[in-house]
């Protein structure tokens, strides 16, 4: 191959904020004071915080520097699997820093803030379009509170009908947020196992599900990057006891224009704005998960809703059935207004972002097969799971790849998920790496390989290019320090 | 399409390199009767010129500063956040990581989160925060089912004068797992009745704002020991502006057991209520009870000092159904804004900054009062208090918003017995002669 990617560079030390600084210095430029002191009683007031004093530059060099020391998709490809590391469009911050959108108090009245409800009703019309589940609520901040919110409807359509159920079918290949949701409504999780094809079987479907089961919560596709093939019969025997068909929409990147989940016996589902529609993961959030639900759910949906009447938009509380409200305000407006540009920006193109990402994977798990143990040899859809199964026998384990890869310049795909695959390599390259970078990629993979047979020392020894070496993690749960 | 990097060619040799002829045949492993077969109705594509005409047209239709005065607080506050934060903040090795699961190449988020981390501790004069939450009202609602994990109780209390719509959020988490929510009176004075806790071991926890919604600020000396006649019993304190422990002395000084609330006034734009920052502080004997990510000090194999991600044994993506909570992607880049912010103040300038923002709200209540306007409750507040205004003023109400002013939001909708009565709020961001202005119209 070429020369890697990764190289050293000068990276600045920097102390902890509060190790720097001067009393009385300020980087922040205090307005007038026009009004006189008011009295406050003291038996009220405290000292104030122990915080340092910094100028402006000060604060600016601790953070630039800090962020010297990140990997982010601007830096390189992030072939992170199940997280749709894809490209945030600049033209996105633009839009949701416009001061009518960033200072916009979210208890204005209805007829101040026409914009953004305009904004959120359209979204809430384009992501029904994209996953033909047309009752949207955009309030959940997150994928798992999407989960959450999803989990809820379930529980409160069944109490409608007059009969709560207790379980909730989950496949074994699930995200762990899925069970973590699943039982903050109360239900209990009865694990689903996932036949030698790396899919569910209908027959173990049937045999789980029954009339004290809510429902079945699947991701599609599944966390192996493989389309859930019986997802119809399995809807049919869910529905056939009564029970709703959830899908966790994390992997929606791969489905564009594809599939509509409306359409193959999906109930509800929710997204992840953050993965499939281009909005930055901003280091662990803010994210966005709205729910998208059949018609018929819509009274179960969160309050306030998002309503048009005679061309002007409101938000609505009259709706009795509705579970409540799962955030202060409307959710992550912030974030919606970035998924909406990405969505104007697209239009049809969205089946387009979809064949591609799915075709990166395709290639990358062509070209890495013979590399890389691959457990389901099948086409796959957005992302390709392989193990180190082959670099075993050098003792060479997938922790071992991943940070090796960090010194190849990449950052590392997702390790050890799912949990039914043995030392898993989770690669989802996503539809905006090119052909090269793919290729640069495969071949720091194909070298890597090769190291751990001939020097496997430099894979247990990676990283060695980044600021810091593998870091001592039973230490940090040992004795956490939390706080400085 | 200018993020889609593929030509024609690099498409037909990947596809080559497969093994396949078309794009079509990638999905060949989709049942037939799975596959959509109408195409996306969508609009077509706008350009990067299209849309900032489309979104300067949007952002347009809304009201805000400067063109407009709003005295509005109530959950959401609008402070002045320095240029420096803005930009700092499109560093896009930040914004565009995800969550740092490889410590080595996430050292700058991993120590800005343990800054933060520390900040809020110091802010709350508690032990531990964690990396946050999704907003101050699921903090709550999460501070109170860790109460009820620890505990082993199914019963919580929770102050009426709690923000309305956290009290919401509160009811949506804990009546799915089937708990039970008492909420507690208030007192003539804007605060909070605690005379009605008689026997606090009943409960899990007992959760107060202060500044409660009212602005009015709670005894939380008083509150500390009545809850913990029973020290099992968890004290929790919420806030929807913690600017005001620039000045007042801060919750872990009272012994409360979880401090939660919203961080927005912290650096971060209002954005029509979010994303926001759930801020969560405890006490390191819960801290393995905790929801939410945390950010530990440990060092590399050189002995060099770094950052990771710990104690995640709590979590769902180890733990999953006996997980502390489900919360995986939280407010990250806000919490960061909030570390720049406070780092930006400093200490010097917190204080400065909550003190003028006190000022500016006692100012408006002395000339409204002046003006003739009841000030119904008489405990002292931060930035925002409640005015009683003479019958008939929802019209004027109305018409100055024609003016271009948002004097206060009505509070009947909340609590149907307080007519007439307004939430008005003022921060640094407003003038005298804004609030000057608005006399003259209260008053005329």
């Amino acid at each position: 191959m070429k020369e890697p990617i990764g190289t050293t560079g000068l990276a600045l030390n920097e102390p902890l904020i509060w190790e720097k600084g001067r009393k009385g210095r300020t980087g922040f430029s205090l307005p007038k004071r026009d009004v006189e002191h008011a009295p406050l009683d003291e038996a009220l007031t405290g000292d104030g915080p122990d915080l340092p004093d910094l100028s402006e530059v000060d604060v600016v060099r601790h953070y630039t520097r800090l962020s010297q020391w990140n990997y982010g998709v601007d830096s390189g490809m992030y072939p992170l699997g199940s997280c749709t590391m894809k490209y945030n469009p600049k033209t996105h911050e633009r839009q949701a820093a416009l001061p009518g959108f960033a200072s916009a108090h979210p208890l204005l009245p209805a007829s101040l803030s026409q914009g953004i409800l305009r904004m959120m009703a359209t979204l809430q019309r384009f992501l029904g379009e994209i996953t033909g589940l047309p009752a949207v609520t955009l309030q959940p901040a997150a994928g798992a509170h999407g989960e959450l919110t999803g989990m809820m409807i379930v529980r409160a359509y069944h109490n409608d009908r007059g009969a709560p159920r207790h379980k909730i079918l989950i496949p074994d290949t699930a995200h762990g947020t899925n069970p973590a949701s699943s039982v903050l409504c109360g239900f209990s999780p009865v694990p689903v196992k996932s036949n030698e094809r790396g899919v569910l079987a209908p027959e173990t479907v049937a045999e789980l599900m029954d009339e004290d089961t809510a429902g079945i919560m699947i991701t599609n596709p599944n966390t192996l990057g493989l389309f859930e093939e019986n997802i119809r019969k399995i809807a049919d025997i869910v529905h056939g006891k009564g029970g709703l068909v959830y899908v966790d929409g994390a992997n929606m990147n791969a489905m564009m224009g594809i599939v509509s989940m409306g359409n193959i016996g999906v109930d509800l589902m929710h997204l992840n704005l953050h993965k499939t529609f281009s909005t930055p993961h901003g280091g662990g959030g803010p994210g966005s998960g709205p729910v998208c639900a059949r018609q018929d759910l819509a009274p179960f949906l969160p309050v306030p809703r998002v309503k048009e009447k005679d061309g002007t938009f409101h938000l609505s509380y009259d709706h009795p059935k509705s579970i409540g409200k799962v955030h202060a305000f409307y959710g992550n407006v912030g974030i919606l207004i970035r998924a909406y540009s990405y969505i104007l920006s697209m239009g049809p193109n969205l089946k387009k972002a979809s064949q591609l990402a799915v075709l990166n994977a395709n290639y990358v798990k062509e070209k890495l097969k013979d590399t890389f143990y691959l457990p389901y040899d099948r086409p796959c859809m957005h992302e390709c799971v392989f193990t180190d199964k082959w670099q075993e026998a050098h003792k060479i384990t997938t922790l071992d790849i991943a940070k090796r890869l960090i010194d190849y310049g990449f950052h590392p795909p997702t390790i050890y998920f799912p949990l039914v695959v043995h030392g898993a390599i989770m690669i989802e390259p996503t539809e905006t790496e090119s052909k090269e970078t793919l290729d640069t990629f495969i071949a720091s993979c194909k070298a890597i390989a090769e190291e751990a047979k001939e020097s496997p020392e430099l894979l247990r020894e990676a990283p060695t290019k980044p600021k810091v070496r593998r870091m001592d993690e039973t230490r940090a749960a040992r004795h956490p320090q939390l706080a400085g | 399409m200018r993020y889609l990097p593929h030509t024609d060619e690099e498409i037909s040799e990947m596809l080559a390199a497969i093994g396949l002829k078309s794009l079509d045949e990638l999905f060949t492993s989709i049942p037939e009767d799975c596959r959509r077969t109408d195409p996306l109705d969508l609009p077509e594509p706008l350009t990067e010129w299209e849309l900032n005409r489309h979104m300067d047209a949007l952002a347009a239709e809304m009201a805000v500063a400067p063109g407009y005065k709003i005295f509005l607080g109530a959950g959401s506050y609008h402070h002045h956040i320095p240029e420096a934060i803005r930009q700092l903040l499109l560093r896009s090795e930040f914004y565009t990581a995800y969550t740092p699961y490889q410590p080595e190449i996430s050292q700058g988020t991993l120590q800005a989160i343990y800054e933060y981390q520390t900040f809020v501790t110091r802010l709350l004069g508690m032990e531990v925060a964690n990396a946050s939450m999704y907003d101050g009202a699921s903090a709550l609602a999460e501070a109170l089912l860790m109460a009820i994990r620890v505990t082993k109780r199914k019963k919580v209390a929770v102050s009426r004068l709690i923000h309305p719509f956290y009290r919401k959020v509160v009811e949506t988490y804990l009546k799915a797992p089937g708990f039970e929510i008492v909420e507690l009176p208030s007192r003539e004075d804007g605060t909070t009745d605690l005379s009605s806790i008689d026997h606090p071991e009943k409960y899990a926890g007992i959760a107060i704002q202060s500044p409660n919604f009212f602005g009015c600020i709670e005894d939380l000396r008083s509150f500390g020991g009545k809850i913990h006649e029973d020290p099992k019993t968890f004290f929790v304190v919420a806030f929807t502006e913690p600017l005001a422990y620039g000045l007042l002395k801060p919750p872990g000084a009272y012994g409360a057991d979880i401090v939660c609330g919203e961080g927005q006034s912290l650096g971060i734009p209002q954005s029509f209520g979010g994303p926001g920052l759930g801020m969560f502080a405890t006490k390191m004997k819960y801290v393995r009870n905790m929801p939410g990510r945390l950010v530990g000090q440990t060092v590399d194999k050189d002995g060099k000092r770094g950052f990771v991600l710990t104690l995640a044994t709590r979590e769902q993506h180890i733990r999953r159904e006996r997980a502390t909570s489900n919360i995986c992607s939280n407010e990250g880049l806000c919490a960061l804004a909030t570390a720049m912010y406070l780092s930006s103040l400093g200490e010097t300038g917190l204080r400065e900054l909550a003190s003028l923002n006190h000022d500016k709200a006692e100012y408006l209540k002395g000339a409204l009062a002046r003006a003739g306007v009841k000030i119904p409750f008489s405990a002292p507040t931060f930035n925002e208090f409640v005015a009683e205004f003479p019958d008939g003023f929802q019209e004027k109400h109305a018409r100055l918003m024609e003016k271009k002013i948002v004097a206060g939001l009505a509070l009947a909708p909340f609590y149907p017995e307080l007519k007439n009565h307004y939430l008005l709020c003022a921060t640094e961001t407003i003038t005298k002669d804004e609030i000057d202005a608005l006399i003259r119209e209260v008053a005329s």
